[in-house]
């Protein structure tokens, strides 16, 4: 655990010092929305049917980004040389890159919702979307990590992970898409208890599977 | 090919053969209208075993990617390469054949629904596959990785169909328990035949997979002797 931590604090510490990764996930989650926005023109009665898709392709899209530079800056100082070094198994290194993914991801959700909530002139205060969200995130950075990892270590990194991680994730963006739809309409808690079961058996399934093959994609 | 394999392999040859021949006599010829939908059900026979097929042979790829993984044998490799392959296409053909039935019963070629959607994020995630394998830079790496997309990959397949059955269906509910007697040996038939046909050709890509390699091995002891 602590190993894990100290992967972690090591990401976290050189985001503070070179705001590498954040600050452009974040710009480019707006822009998402703010194109999208253009995009399906939504009026006062297609906003229910617009928004929660709006919100997810941002997310996913810039989780790709943020995901894609997670294992690149790794590989662009010869760190990931480093981290292999480390006497720790392989998994561990896992953890602790996915957990550095998780915190980044819910970061930018969480200066992007309100934001979004406020274009699309919605409740600004939803606890549900706080659940949703953190399952999803959990969700997208398992799978995630692990196809970083991957992507990194081919001839054409930038589009592989994205073609590797979307048909993965669908059900995630699914299940998402549809329990945001729920606390949108302000419809009861329970309504969105099947989506949130099936994201959570995801993020139990993927995170399990993806720590134990994770030493088969950053091995040299 | 020695004689016991060429043997086995003419076999295999002679019955994909038959049953095909059998299996197209029995669509065109032999099974009966079926009375709502008319001609156009007996795609049913092409579309049903395809998609089954094609779902066996991504069963095959998961199996042999983990053995891969495990033992470091190419031949696991190989043969979840090839598997994947046939099923791209199995999967291609069902995507294919499922919209020129959909259109005159359902009255449009494609719905959101569980199956339909399940196949296609199934085509996605083993063209991605096949992908993982040509962006590797060496060929042992593009195998490992290859390999545990097919895992993920698999893994997933339950999660999607689950996702998309709340979401969606329309798909008509398995048939085959009220199928009519001649309808049902005709559909067997047509599983039958595609079974073989899958093996045939699982069977014939790994061997010219085999001997690609060989030639590849056999290329770079000559180019580093002429060195």
């Amino acid at each position: 655990m602590n190993k894990v931590f100290a992967i972690l604090w090591k990401d976290i510490l050189s985001e503070l010092r070179a705001k590498e990764i954040a600050a452009s996930v974040l710009f480019f989650a707006i822009l998402v929305i703010v194109v999208f926005s253009f995009a399906f023109d939504p009026e006062d009665d297609t906003i229910g049917l617009v928004a929660p898709g709006v919100l997810w392709v941002a997310f996913t899209f810039a989780g790709v980004l943020g995901l894609n530079r997670m294992f690149a800056m790794e590989k662009e100082k010869g760190c990931l040389e480093g981290l292999m070094l480390c006497p720790v198994d392989r998994d561990i290194i896992y953890w602790g890159k996915m957990a550095g993914s998780f915190i980044f991801m819910i970061i930018v959700e969480v200066v992007v919702t309100p934001i979004f909530l406020v274009l699309f002139d919605l409740p600004l205060f939803m606890p549900e979307l706080a659940l949703i969200a953190v399952l999803a995130t959990v969700g997208f950075v398992s799978v995630g990590t692990l196809f970083s990892a991957l992507a990194t270590n081919t001839r054409a990194k930038d589009v592989l992970l994205p073609i590797l991680f979307f048909p993965i994730v669908i059900p995630v963006i699914i299940c998402a898409v549809k329990a945001s739809e729920v606390a949108f309409d302000g419809k009861p808690f329970g309504d969105m208890l099947s989506w949130l079961g099936i994201m959570g058996a995801f993020d139990v399934i993927f995170l399990v599977v993806s720590s134990l093959v994770f030493e088969f994609v950053i091995e040299e | 090919m020695n004689q016991t394999n060429s043997l086995k392999y003419n076999l295999l040859l002679g019955l994909s053969f038959v049953l095909i021949m059998a299996s197209l006599a029995l669509v065109f010829l032999y099974a009966p209208t079926e009375k709502e939908m008319g001609e156009i059900q007996r795609i049913f026979y092409f579309h049903v075993p395809l998609g089954w097929i094609a779902f066996l042979a991504f069963f095959v790829v998961f199996v042999s990617s983990i053995l891969y993984l495990r033992n470091r044998d190419s031949k696991w490799d190989t043969l979840a390469h090839s598997s994947a392959e046939i099923g791209v296409i199995f999967t291609t053909l069902v995507l294919i054949t499922g919209p020129i039935w959909a259109k005159p019963v359902w009255g449009s070629w494609w719905e959101w629904e569980a199956r339909l959607t399940s196949s296609l994020v199934l085509w996605l995630t083993y063209l991605a596959y096949l992908l993982v394998r040509s962006y590797a830079r060496e060929e042992s790496r593009g195998a490992r990785f290859a390999a545990v997309m097919g895992i993920v990959g698999f893994i997933n397949v339950p999660i999607v169909y689950l996702s998309v059955r709340l979401w969606r269906t329309q798909h008509p509910p398995h048939l085959v328990d009220t199928l009519e007697g001649s309808m049902l040996l005709t559909l067997l038939i047509g599983v039958a035949a595609f079974t073989f046909l899958y093996v045939l050709l699982a069977y014939h890509r790994t061997t010219l997979m085999n001997q690609a390699r060989k030639v590849r091995i056999l290329r770079q002891t000559l180019d580093e002797r002429e060195e």
